[in-house]
Formats: structure tokens, sequence, C-alpha cells
């Protein structure tokens, strides 16, 4: 028999955030379960995707939904649901991918965040070319991330869990530099 | 010497600096060369190659002769051009090329020499014999030739590359470019305006021309203050752009804190950028050229621009006693600037006889500065007349030979500037770099109302390629004059008439090339070293080709230039490769039992970017094998726990699943029941062994691949591609799920034990035999347990979402220890794993076969997949193959190493006498002596030979015997039990 047992979960930035430098803050985010939602052949997945959650499946650099309940594109026909558990009848419709453990999820924030990126992401991040609901699976300096504009000077970053304690670093670094230009 | 009420330096402020250890002042908004000359000081470099005294030639960033090393330390800069840095309160600039001192240089003998040292001399002189060449003659010319030098120490500062995007992109902040700055951000579009000074404005700073009834400097400053408020526009001063590359991509490096006396040691020193632009307007200006005669180098000699800018900008006269000399009408502006200025000018000497004199000075018509004296410094010239020679003295010669547009950049994609007959001087070739206009004296027009109108008009040109809207902008009133030139490139005579003054290059010797029959300019360029080094012949490459073109009776056109390559001006490769050390050198890929591995005190080796821990140090243990030997011991008495993150994990769904897994492995996975793991092995489409792995079946239509970790995202790929180019009819997804769960080997006699205090509802080898899987509950979390055995022991994965991976960790690890076990690392898993004759990519490195490998049974054929036909090729499966076998010591010495190679005893250890090598060795403390993998011809038959084994690098020889491969447990009673 197992014996009274409990695991503490940690987060992917436990003990390197949230850092403020400058103008620019960094702060790891809870999106809730994270589920890739990869459609099967045919499947008429956005209709099922708004029944459900209210949201329609993003096309390519896309976001759909809002802060709580976002579906962002994550490559080739899938879609990264954030937010809610999916609803089961999804499954049918698609191969969901339970991935809540699977990111490190961080929000830059501040007048220079747009700044701060544009030393380590090599696409054109630009307000009138990268607008609010647009995302993006690009380059953080060697990390591949997905990262998508949540507000005029915010944007989400994900990048692989593992990788967490390298995004803070260069993301810091990069911060930093910023700041001491004030 | 300062002139009174001349300048736009703060003469308010008080800057204190260094130069050659002794202290100087001077004001804000002066560079090292300013400074100097305010002091009185000419000297500020020796040459290249003769160690010849030299002061500053021109006022911008193409200066050849005063390049100094600016700070001290590790980060210590070389070759900084004095007419480029900005002075700060604290500055330490030190003279290169010189020994003991620059007024008085021992080397400078090599200028006594030069008869010796021309053109080609190197190459005549030291090419025997050939062995004298590295140890002799090149330390030697490089002691005595050469620039300044790193400080040999790391350095410390902060470099930082970026990525800027603009709809246009103007190159030069002059008139030209600041209007065509002004007339596109007016319009709306989105503005990079780049300039290479730390003020804007260009030659209108230089000058004392009107634009609009305002200075020329005033108006700059006006249109800059309305650029910097608008929010379409960037302004990038101290950038430099230094390359055009494909796609409107520009290189641009920014001088960040170069001039600044304590930076925030956070800020870097220089930023890369990366501009990519939809447009670009090059409004560069233009470069000024001396003219080639005896003695033409001396401190003091100086391009008339230059002085003009001495005088205008930073206040200065260069001299007490002012000569022009000058081919052009524009250069006559210096003497009526000077006088302005109340500095005494002694004569215009004007090689064109019906030149006109533009004001009141003594103007000589057809004279030709033929040689100066002055050691370190001028101190007289003499000219010529068609009435003789006659001797001037004068303490600064402002020389014009004309202005060459600068046309580099248009050169970066092979495009060739035109000669324009006209103006005596390469011009830019329409659509050299697409999508870039050129503007202003850049394009060859020099007069400020022209550079106005040119670069309104550039702007207006792209605006509607890009279909802008154009606002309506005046374009204002200026100076409009006449260039008028008549071509002087060398005045004829004897001695050394200087070319190219960076690398002492000479008239005699461009003529010496084309005798010797380097008559192509980039042979010249090569046999005379005329424009290398940092200013790339900025200043005397026009001048040099007219001189081929005259020695070697061609036309300027016919004769071409050299290639213009990036960067324009020098780019540090700090700069280049910033961010790329220490920690931004790669991504750390740490599991989430890093820190408790660390806190162990575990030595961490890298796994491709992971990080593992090596082992696991406990107290009394000296060394390393120690602690492998015990962890080892864990795994075969008791238990073992071992984070096993790493491994590729991908989630295969979908109604073709099987279908996929089929054609990717080698063997059947729609056989496998649910809840039940397989081995499978996959090959590359050439035949040979890609991966190998275990993948479990969790549901009829639900698969997790496991990879090894190094071929993770190979694997993934080469899913992709199945997927996507095989067979995109397949309703089947793949994702990958390596981060989302951590996973624990735990393994040995009491594995199931440790097991069972964790999961709600217990299990037994009934209910989860040898490769059994499925889902249990830890701790009230959902969790996948695997019954698989890389060891060859009975033993577990545990996988929990990643979130629990280091509390799961460090409970696996006390409830080891309370069974007398622990944790693992990386050493004694090998050691495990070649005890059971397990394979890696240490065994399938990409050249052997499932054949060599013993596994070619596990190619079905019952199926295809993925190289199943050219792994049937001829000569594949040979019985002389090189097959894997293992090995155990035979000879005095034990010691088996990985890389060794294996003979026949008695063979001469050569490469023709080769029977295999060693792929993976270990010491097994189970057997008590090294055990090793491997490759031996026609090997699955040779079990028992014996055979001579030498390790080259490690100075090992001795004799191993051939066995099976599989050491422990050959029969696997130990997995089942």
């Amino acid at each position: 028999m197992a014996d009274t047992l409990t695991l503490t979960a940690t987060s992917p930035c436990y003990g390197l955030l949230p850092k403020t430098l400058g103008t620019c803050t960094l702060t790891e985010t809870d999106l809730g379960t994270l589920t890739s939602v990869a459609p099967f052949k045919g499947a008429a997945i956005s209709d099922a995707l708004k029944a459900a959650h209210g949201m329609a499946f993003p096309a390519p650099n896309r976001a759909t939904g809002k802060t709580g309940a976002r579906a962002i594109w994550f490559g080739r026909d899938i879609a990264l649901l954030a937010g809610p558990a999916p609803d089961p009848g999804l499954g049918d419709l698609a191969a969901l991918t339970d991935q809540s453990d699977a990111w490190a999820c961080v929000t830059l924030s501040g007048d220079d965040a747009g700044a701060v990126l544009a030393r380590l992401v090599p696409i054109d991040l630009r307000p009138a070319a990268f607008k609010q609901g647009h995302t993006a699976r690009t380059q953080l300096g060697h990390l591949n991330a997905s990262i998508t504009r949540t507000g005029p000077d915010s944007f989400l970053i994900l990048v692989f869990r593992s990788m967490a304690a390298t995004l803070v670093h260069d993301l810091v670094t990069a911060m930093e530099s910023l700041a001491a230009r004030h | 010497m300062r002139v009174a009420g001349k300048g736009h330096i703060d003469r308010n402020s008080t800057v204190h600096f260094r130069f050659d250890g002794i202290e100087y002042q001077g004001h804000d908004g002066d560079t090292v060369a300013s400074a100097l000359l305010a002091n009185g000081v000419r000297l500020m470099g020796r040459s290249f190659k003769y160690h010849r005294p030299r002061g500053v030639l021109t006022a911008g960033s193409e200066e050849p002769n005063a390049l100094m090393t600016v700070g001290v330390g590790a980060g210590r800069e070389p070759n900084v051009r004095a007419t480029v840095q900005e002075i700060y309160e604290g500055l330490e600039v030190r003279s290169q090329n010189a020994f003991p001192a620059l007024n008085f240089d021992l080397l400078a003998v090599n200028d006594l020499a030069a008869p010796f040292l021309s053109a080609g001399f190197y190459y005549k002189t030291f090419m025997w014999p050939r062995a004298f060449w590295e140890k002799l003659y090149e330390p030697a010319i490089r002691r005595a030739a050469g620039l300044g030098a790193l400080s040999g120490q790391a350095d410390q500062d902060r470099y930082e590359k970026a990525y800027a995007f603009c709809d246009l992109l103007v190159i030069g902040a002059g008139p030209a470019g600041l209007m065509a700055a002004l007339v596109a951000a007016r319009s709306g579009a989105d503005v990079i305006l780049a300039d290479e000074d730390a003020r804007m404005g260009g030659r209108l700073l230089a000058e004392t021309e009107a634009v609009d009834g305002l200075a020329g400097a005033d108006w700059a400053a006006e249109v800059v203050a309305e650029l910097a408020g608008m929010d379409n526009v960037r302004l990038m001063p101290r950038t430099t752009v230094t390359g055009a590359y494909d796609q409107g991509t520009y290189g641009a490096l920014e001088r960040v804190s170069h001039h600044i006396a304590r930076p925030d040691g956070r800020l870097p020193r220089e930023t890369f950028w990366r501009i990519v632009a939809q447009r670009s307007i090059l409004a560069a200006g233009a470069l000024e050229r001396p003219i080639a005669f005896q003695n033409n180098d001396r401190p003091g000699i100086m391009t008339a621009g230059a002085v003009r800018a001495y005088l205008n900008r930073w206040g200065v006269a260069p001299g007490k006693a002012v000569t022009v000399f000058a081919n052009n009408d524009a250069a006559h502006r210096t003497a009526l600037d000077l006088i302005d200025a109340g500095v005494h000018v002694t004569a215009v000497l004007d090689s064109r006889t019906d030149a006109l004199a533009q004001g009141d000075y003594r103007l000589i018509r057809g004279a030709q500065v033929c040689n100066s004296t002055g050691r370190t410094g001028l101190d007289a010239i003499t000219y010529r007349t068609t009435s003789g020679q006659e001797k001037l003295a004068t303490d600064c010669l402002a020389m014009s030979g004309g202005w060459n547009p600068t046309v580099h950049m248009t050169c970066h994609m092979n495009g060739r500037p035109t000669w324009d007959e006209g103006i005596a001087s390469f011009v830019p070739t329409a659509g050299s770099i697409p999508g870039m206009t050129v503007a202003g004296a850049a394009l060859g027009v020099f007069s400020v109302q022209g550079c106005l109108a040119s670069g309104a008009d550039a702007a207006r040109t792209v605006l509607k390629e890009l279909g802008q809207s154009v606002a309506d902008v005046e374009i204002p009133v200026a100076d409009d004059a006449a260039y008028a030139i008549s071509p002087l490139w060398a005045v004829a005579g004897k001695g050394r008439a200087w070319l190219d003054f960076q690398n002492d290059v000479t008239v005699k010797d461009v003529k010496q090339a084309a005798t010797e029959n380097f008559r192509s300019v980039e042979h010249m360029k090569r046999y005379t070293t005329q424009g290398m080094a940092t200013d790339q012949g900025k200043n005397s490459n026009v001048a040099a080709l007219a001189v081929l073109a005259d020695a070697t009776g061609r036309g300027i056109p016919e004769t071409g230039t050299t290639t213009f390559r990036p960067p324009y001006t020098p780019v540090p490769l700090a700069a280049l490769g910033a961010g790329s050390r220490g920690k931004g050198f790669a991504p750390e890929r740490h599991t989430t039992s890093h820190a408790a591995s660390v806190a162990m005190g575990a030595p961490m080796i890298e796994a491709g970017l992971w990080y593992r821990p090596s082992y696991f140090p406990r107290k009394g243990e000296s060394n390393w094998r120690q602690s492998c030997d015990r962890e080892v011991g864990f795994v075969r008495n008791t238990v073992g726990v071992c984070d096993v993150s790493t491994l590729g994990k991908i989630d295969i769904q979908g109604p073709d699943a099987a279908r996929l897994l089929d054609f990717a492995y080698t063997n059947m996975f729609s056989t496998l029941k649910v809840g039940r793991v397989r081995y499978g092995l996959m090959l590359r489409e050439d035949g040979f062994v890609m991966d190998d792995g275990t993948t479990a079946r969790l549901g009829e239509t639900h698969y997790v691949m496991t990879t090894t970790t190094a071929a993770a995202g190979q694997v993934m790929r080469h899913l992709e591609f199945i997927t996507q180019v095989h067979h995109p009819e397949w309703d089947v997804r793949i994702m990958s799920v390596t981060e989302q769960w951590a996973q624990f080997a735990i393994a040995g006699p009491k594995s199931r034990d440790l097991v069972n205090g964790l999961v709600e509802s217990p299990i037994d080898n009934e209910s989860w035999p040898f490769m059994a899987c499925g889902p249990v509950r830890v701790a009230g979390i959902d969790a996948r347990l695997f019954r698989i055995s890389f060891s060859g022991e009975h033993a577990y994965e545990l996988a929990v979402p990643a979130r629990y991976g280091d509390a799961l960790f460090r409970v696996l690890v006390k409830r080891a220890e309370a069974l007398a076990g622990g944790a693992y690392g990386m050493e004694a898993l090998n050691v495990l794993r070649v005890e059971k004759g397990h394979i890696t990519h240490s065994e399938i490195h990409g050249r052997t076969t499932a054949f060599d490998i013993g596994m070619e049974r596990m190619i079905s054929a019952n199926k295809d997949c993925i190289g199943k036909t050219m792994a049937a090729r001829d000569g594949l499966l040979e019985d002389d193959r090189e097959q894997m076998v293992g090995f155990k010591p035979a000879g005095a010495i034990k010691k088996l190493t990985a890389g060794a190679h294996l003979y026949s005893e008695g063979a001469e250890a050569v490469p023709e006498n080769d029977q295999g090598y060693v792929t993976s060795a270990a010491f097994s403390p189970d057997f008590g002596h090294y055990i090793a993998l491997g490759f031996v011809r026609g090997g699955a038959a040779r079990h028992g030979d014996r055979l001579r084994l030498v390790d080259a690098m490690r100075g090992i020889d001795t004799v191993v015997e051939v066995c099976p491969p599989v050491f422990i447990d050959p029969e696997g009673g130990r997995l089942r039990g």
C-alpha cells in the first residue's frame, strides 16, 4: 500500500522570476491547462472549438480567444488550447495531448518590451506588423519559441520547459542592456 | 589652436584625457583628433611599413593615419581612428606601431631601407629558403610592420546584436539624407535614419554654407529635432551601415558606449544591427582625395575638407600659416573660411592655369606642390610653376584632388561603379542593390542645393514605389556653386609620393607593379597592398588606379576598380559574435531533477544540450570510479534511481497510428497489445540504423514512442517527413511530449518494492509483467508506469507530469536509499548497459546495419518499412562485415578503451591490417575487470578468438578475447524476476 505521500508542483521558472529592469517586467505566467489540438482529417474542428470553448481554430500566425482561454497557432495544423481543460468531445475530432507541463510560459511587458525582443528575435515585431492576436513560432536567441502579442507592450513567450533558465538568462541580459540606456 | 567663435563644441565644458601618458584638455563635442590638433599635437602615429611620422589626413571614418589604442586592460581596443573617437573625462589613448616612442621611433630605419622595401619585396626576398618563412621572416616582419594589438586577455565587455525593420532606411544624415528622411517621415513612412557620426548633419557641420538663411548646422539641427519628435522615425547616430545584403538586409554597427566615461556595466560597447528595409536611400556623401607628390605624408598635410571641418566644426586651426593646394573650385572655400576666421593663408596653389580667385587671397595658378620638409611636422613646401620652383614656409597644407562619391555599398552585391568624366570620379550604377536609391554627393551631386533636391527626389521616388502618398515638402534654398575640376592624380617628380598612406604605397610602387606585369587592378592591389587594412583604400583607390591606368596606357574606366566588400568600416568580431559566450554560447536543457542532483554534488555532463548527472559522490569516495561502482551495485543488488527524461517521447494518435509505426520501425507494432511495450529499431532510407527505442501502446489508436536522447529531434523530423511526404493520406498526428513528462528509471531486484510504496494500487508480476505499461496513480496524480529495462535488471520507468518531477525524484532517492540503494548517474548507466550488451549511438553510429548489430531478424518479412530494400543491398549482408561482439582482457594490460583498434595477434598495427574497433568500454564491478563492445570482421563467428588491441592515442597495446556482446544474464531471467 502506498503511504501518505504528497508531491509538490514546481513551475518551470521557479526561483528565476519575476524580474523588473528599467521599464520592463518579466513574469512567469500560469496559462492553466495547455492542450495541443491536432485535428484529424476532415474534422470540423473550428466549429467544435467555438461551441466548446468560444474561439475559432486559429489561422497560421494568429491567436484566437482572450486571456484565460486562448487558442494559439502552434505549427502546421496545430493549435495550443491554453486555459480550459479540453472538452472531451474534441478528442473525436483531434489528437489532444496534454502539454501543461511542457512549456515555460512567461510574459514580457513594459515600454521597452519590443526593444528587448528586437535583441533576440529575428522577425518583424513592430506593432503594425505584429498586432495584438498575432503569434509566431520563431527563434529567441538559440531557442525555438512561440511568441504572441497580448497587448500594446506585452508579449507571451513559450519555450521548452527544460530551457527556462536559458530563456530567463537571455531575456534578462537584453533587459539589462535596455535598462542601462535610460 | 582654437579659433574664437567657431565650432559646435561646448566651450564651457572641460574634458581631460591622456595621449601617450600626457594629459590634454578638450571640450564636449571634440574627437581625439580635433582635441589633439587644438593642443598643437600634429604627430599622431607611425606608418605601417616605414614607420614614417604621420598626422591626421582626414576628419572622418576614412582616416588612414591616426589609428590609436583606446583604453587599458583586457578590453583595450586597437586601431581606433582618432577622428571617430569622441573624448570623455579620463579617456586614455595610445599611439601604435612606434618603438620606443612616437617622436623617436627606432624602427624608422625601415624608412632608410626603403629602396629595398618596394612593392613585391616580401614576395621576392623571403621566398627562399621556404622553411625560413614561418620561423624567421614572418615573425620579424610582423613585429616591425603592423597595427595595434589586442590585449591577449578575454574581453569582459558586453556586445549585442539586434534586429530592426523599416519602410525606408536612410544611410547618412547630411543634407541629402536629412531631406530624404524628412520627406519620407512627413509622408508617414516608417523611417530609420542612420549616421556614423555622433551628431547628424554631415558636411553641413563642417562647412559655412547657409540653408534657407540659417547656418547649415542650425538647419540640420532643426530637421533632426523634428524627426526625433516623430513616432515613425528612428534616429540612429553613431551607427555605421556596414554592408548591403540580400532581400533588403543591411548590417549596421552602433557604437553604444565608446563615448561614455564610466558606462553602466550592463551597457554594450557596440550593437550590431541587422536592418531589414523595404527600400533604402544611400546618402553617404563623398570622400576627398589627396594628391600624390613627394613627401605628401608629413603631419600637417591633410585634405582641404578636413581643414574646413576642424575649423568650422571644432573651432581648431590646424596651422598658423595654411597653404591650399587644389585642382577644383570647391577647395577654395578653405581659404575663405580660414581668412574669415582670422587664420593666415599663405597662398592657394591651383594646378589649373585658368583658376579664378574667389576672394582676397594670393592665388598661384598652374602650380603643383612637388616636395615638403619638416621631420615630425610640416615646415615648408616646394611648388613648381612654369617659371620654376619656389619654397614656401607653411605648417599646414590643405590639399584637394577632388571628391569621390561613396559608392562602396552599391558594390556589395557585385555591382560595378560607372566612371563620370565630368567630375573625374566613379559614381554608382543604378540598380546595383535592389531597393536602393542613391542621393546627394554619393551620386556625384556636390552642391548643397543639389544634395537637398536629390535627397527629396529620392524619397519621393521611393514613396511612390511603396505606394505611399508623398507629403508636400519645400526644398530649402542653399548654395549651388559649380564644382569645376581638372584631374590631377600625381605630381611628376622623383622621390616617394604617397598614394595609400595606410599601407605605405607610393606612385612608384604602382608603376613598378605595372612594369612587372601586375596590370590588372586586382593584381596591383595584391602586389602592392594598396587598398588593404582598416581604410580599405578609401583615400587612395581612385588615384592608385588612375596611376595604374596611366602606366598601362589604358583609360580609367577600362582599368576599373577593385571590389568593394562589406564591411564599409571595421566591425569587431566581438560585435559579430555578440552574446555567444559563457551562458550565451548554447542553450542549456535542465531536467526537473537538475537542482536536486547538483545539490547532491553530482558533476553534470553535457549530452547534446542536456545536462545530466555523471555520478553522485558520497563521503569517503575519492574518485568517480568508486561512486560509479557503488551505483552499479545498487542496480544489480538493491535498487537504483535515474532520471531518463531526456529520452525523446513522441505521442502518436489517429486511425493510422499503427500503420505509421509499422512503416517507421523494422518490426511490427500493429500487433502490439494495448498495455504493452515493444523494443523497436528504425532505419534510415539508406538501410543503415537510425535509432532504437521502445514504444508503448496506450490505446487502440494511441502510442507513445521513445527515442534516444541524441536522436530525439532527428526521429521527430523523420516521422514528420513520413507523414507529410511519403503518406500524407494517413490520418495520424504526432506530437513531442519529451518536455511534458518527467520520467525516472527504477531498476534493481527491489524496484517493485519501491514502486509499490508509491502507487495507489500495488502491482505484481502477474498484473505487470516484463514489457507491460499503463496508467497508475501516485500521490493523487495520474502517472504512467512502464516495465522496461536498459540495465538488464527487473526495472520500471515511472513518468509524471514534469511539475512533479523535482518532488518525485527527491522521494525516489530517499526511498531507494532506505532500501540500501540510491541515485545513479550516467557513468553507472553506461556500465550497466555495456554489461547487458545494449547498444547506444556509440554502436549505431551511422555506419552500421541491423545485420552488423545482430538484429537483421528484426526486419520483418511481413511488411515494408523505411530502409528495408536498401538494407538488403549487395555487401550489406556479407559474413565478413564488421559485426558487433564483446571483448574481455586476455593480455598483461587489462584496460580496454573505446576508440582502440584491433589486429590479428602478431600483425603490425597499420590500417591495412585493421580487424575492427572498440566502441564502448567500461570497468565492470560485477566481473571485476574491463569489458567492451565493438565491431570485428566476421565477428559473430569469432567468439573465443584472441586479437591485438592497440589504442594509439592512449598508448595501450594488449590482447583481448572476442566474446558474445551480452555479458550479464544472457537468458534474461533477471528482467522477468
